[in-house]
């Protein structure tokens, strides 16, 4: 029986991570690499096996849970080390692995001339160990464990060229920000465990169904409370801003954590909950509104951002938004199935852009790029293919069948809306927009800057792998007018409840397909000629007073950071900087002032003199006896 | 026979042991502190045997030969300490030992 070999996949990476800590400053950046890769690759090759077994002989209930021990047993609370592998967990447990191996692959060539080399590897392992554990954890408290893990691994990986100091301060605002949807995370636990006396999700969600009814008011205050963890952890509104600043760490680090896993662990946490969603309409539909709003948001964000990995950023929280609408229309596995899509083509377009990055000697602007189709011809296909699927260019990519899956559910669900649908249309024009702005800029045009590096095997095979994913991932959920081969669909039917049709019959439509198709085209089109073939025109016309300030204002996010700096960070600093004087402060000074006039007093008396010790111990030994004898 | 009071012994122990005391309390020659701990195990036997004297019985006098041989032992390991100090130190003054001091 391979399930037996759960347990072996995130050891294998935490293992790795261990090896690397103890012994990394004795092993050769060969060997540190050989560690750190092969961990992860081990990993998949076990996650491989265990999902053969589990597809070719499905355990009893369709789930396989394997419990190690009790962590602890204290007044009721008796979480265990316990892993549970259902069809959703398993598609999140393969592209973590998977994905997780590429990105790592790609890494022991891109970080080869960096001086932490080992200590990259450390924080890349433990990252991936802290995501498995997440996705695999089959009670609420050991996910949170992971949860917090994974945040641990963005922050010290932001962080990461931590002699900037603008680094180490995105890597902290990164942390802050995810810490408040933390907050959230952990109340709305604390309200699951006193109401429904267990944190082990399977019977939480089958005692919470039967315990709360529709609407109850503490279903939908655990639904708010893991929403609020859900919207920081995978950078949705209002708690965005932390992502686009997040782009400060190395390429890989993006590609894997800022956009292929940890960020869509919200969604993962949305999905493993979903029976809390079920019972909560208000916070579905809230779900739906902060996707929408997000996914447009970051669309229009995207459009006017001149770092390259800034667009990704921001397109990774649009594409997050779509997953969102999905989950919050109840398209539990249209989710899925778009956040295994999204971490083909994401990963694949921040590995590209780290390539051109290096090619270029760390040059982030787009607009001193330029011209790179003829110098870089084989990149340029590839990270075409990549913001092809992104834009969800029709029928050849991944990104077409997923996306178009949320699209068509957000109207056809019995939860969908007209203004929903239309919403998603937008992003998707937007989207086509700003993917292909990106490709047009980047790769035509004049070249402004010369290439000094070429990409060696490692960073090249992830990148072709990626890229066929990019292809053919979308293949297993064909919609029902192309045949409706879906596989995906029944397989993660066995761990998810369907969408419940009942929304437009239109939806399911090809004229609804249809739509979605002539929309991206006409987007990419209209990318073609603003930044292509009128490219002059647009600058002219982009120069002017009223499109400048627009563009100004999508490019530091619609002025998000600056109000949360007036808002939040100025009353705190104003606050401790008035409470420095209050009464808090001589108390909690005059104990430290106490403490040091004893220290003072006993340490004078540590003479070191022979005879002044005998002497106190003879006058003590005079008293003790005089007092004896007298009493 | 006409015999000495039990409590004139025990004075003289009493007196013998203030004497190696008070020789320790004020005495900074090594060698002197030494001379004065003898002192004080040679009261503290002298009061053992009077005791036994006292009640009649051996056990006060086998006590000081257990005393001896440790006052034995003590000049030995005195001894090899008072050499370590002189040659650490060039002293024998036990007050230059400070550099304990807090």
């Amino acid at each position: 029986m391979m399930l037996g070999l759960l347990w072996l996949i995130p050891s294998l990476p935490a293992a790795g991570f261990v090896v690397l800590v103890l012994g990394g400053r004795r092993l050769s950046r060969r060997g540190a690499a050989v560690v750190g890769a092969g961990s992860v690759g081990l990993a998949a090759l076990v996650t491989l096996l265990v999902a053969a077994s589990f597809i070719a002989s499905p355990p009893p209930g369709d789930a396989y849970r394997q419990v190690l021990w009790t962590w602890f047993d204290v007044a009721g609370l008796k979480p265990q080390i316990a892993f549970y592998l259902d069809a959703m967990s398993l598609i999140f447990v393969l592209v973590i692995t998977f994905v997780g191996f590429l990105i790592h692959l790609y890494s022991t060539e891109h970080m080869e001339r960096d001086e932490g080399f080992t200590r990259f590897f450390v924080y890349m392992d433990l990252f991936v160990a802290s995501m498995l554990v997440l996705v695999l954890a089959d009670n609420l408290l050991l996910l949170y464990v992971g949860w917090e893990g994974v945040g641990l691994c963005s922050y010290l990986l932001i962080s990461y060229w931590q002699k900037d100091v603008e680094n180490v301060y995105a890597g902290r605002k990164a942390f802050v920000i995810t810490r408040v949807g933390d907050t959230a995370l952990i109340v709305g636990l604390f309200l699951l465990f006193t109401q429904l006396h267990t944190l082990e999700i399977q019977p939480l969600m089958q005692s919470a169904a039967a315990n709360w009814a529709a609407g109850s008011g503490f279903a939908v205050a655990a639904a708010a409370l893991l929403l609020g963890g859900a919207v920081a952890k995978s950078a949705q509104l209002p708690l965005q801003t932390w992502l686009p600043d997040a782009m400060a760490g190395p390429s890989p680090v993006s590609a894997l954590i800022h956009a292929a896993t940890m960020v869509t662990a919200g969604v993962y946490l949305i999905a493993r909950t979903h029976v809390l969603y079920e019972l909560a309409p208000d916070v579905r539909l809230t779900v739906a509104i902060v996707g929408t709003a997000t996914l447009l948001y970051a669309g229009f964000s995207a459009l006017a951002q001149h770092d390259i990995k800034r667009v990704l950023a921001y397109s990774t929280i649009s594409q997050i938004g779509y997953m969102f609408l999905a989950l919050g229309v109840s398209g539990w596995e249209a989710a899925v199935f778009h956040f295994m899509t999204h971490a083909f083509f994401k990963a694949l377009l921040f590995l590209g852009a780290g390539v051109i990055i290096e090619a270029l000697a760390d040059e982030h602007d787009i607009f001193r790029m330029g011209g790179l189709r003829r110098q870089m011809p084989t990149v340029f296909w590839i990270f075409a293919v990549g913001a092809a699927a992104l834009a969800a260019l029709p029928f050849v990519t991944a990104g077409f069948y997923s996306k178009d899956l949320i699209i068509a559910t957000s109207l056809g669900s019995v939860d969908g809306s007209v203004w929903l649908y239309l919403g998603a249309l937008a992003g998707a024009f937007v989207t086509a927009l700003y993917a292909f702005r990106l490709v047009f800029i980047v790769f035509f045009g004049e070249q402004h800057t010369p290439v000094t590096r070429r990409p060696g095997w490692r960073e090249r095979l992830p990148l072709y792998v990626l890229g066929v994913l990019s292809v053919v991932g979308g293949l297993v959920w064909m919609p029902g007018w192309l045949g409706g081969f879906h596989p995906l669909e029944s397989f993660l039917g066995t761990a998810l409840p369907p969408t419940e049709l009942g929304g437009s019959a239109f939806a399911e439509s090809a004229g609804a397909a249809l739509l979605t198709i002539v929309i991206v085209l006409v987007g990419i089109e209209i990318a073609y000629l603003l930044w292509l073939r009128w490219q002059a025109a647009t600058a002219r016309f982009a120069a002017q007073p009223v499109p400048r300030a627009i563009q100004a204002f999508w490019l530091h996010g619609w002025g998000f950071d600056w109000l949360y700096e007036r808002v939040f960070v100025r009353p705190v600093k104003w606050f401790a900087r008035i409470a420095r004087g209050d009464l808090v402060e001589p108390a909690v000074g005059g104990i430290a002032w106490l403490n040091l006039r004893a220290w003072r007093a006993l340490s004078a008396s540590q003479n070191g003199l022979l005879r002044t010790y005998l002497t106190v111990a003879g006058v003590g030994i005079v008293l003790v006896l005089a007092i004896v004898v007298l009493r | 026979m006409a015999s000495v009071p039990y409590s004139y012994g025990l004075l003289l122990a009493a007196v013998l042991f203030g004497i190696g005391f008070a020789g320790l309390l004020v005495r900074r020659n090594l060698i002197v502190v030494l001379a004065c701990i003898e002192i004080m195990l040679n009261a503290a036997g002298l009061a053992f045997v009077v005791a036994g004297a006292r009640w009649g019985r051996p056990d006060g006098q086998v006590m000081f030969l257990f005393v001896l041989a440790m006052a034995a032992a003590e000049v030995a390991v005195g001894l090899a300490i008072a050499i370590r100090f002189r040659q650490t130190l060039r002293s024998l003054d036990v007050d230059d030992a400070d550099e304990m001091r807090g």
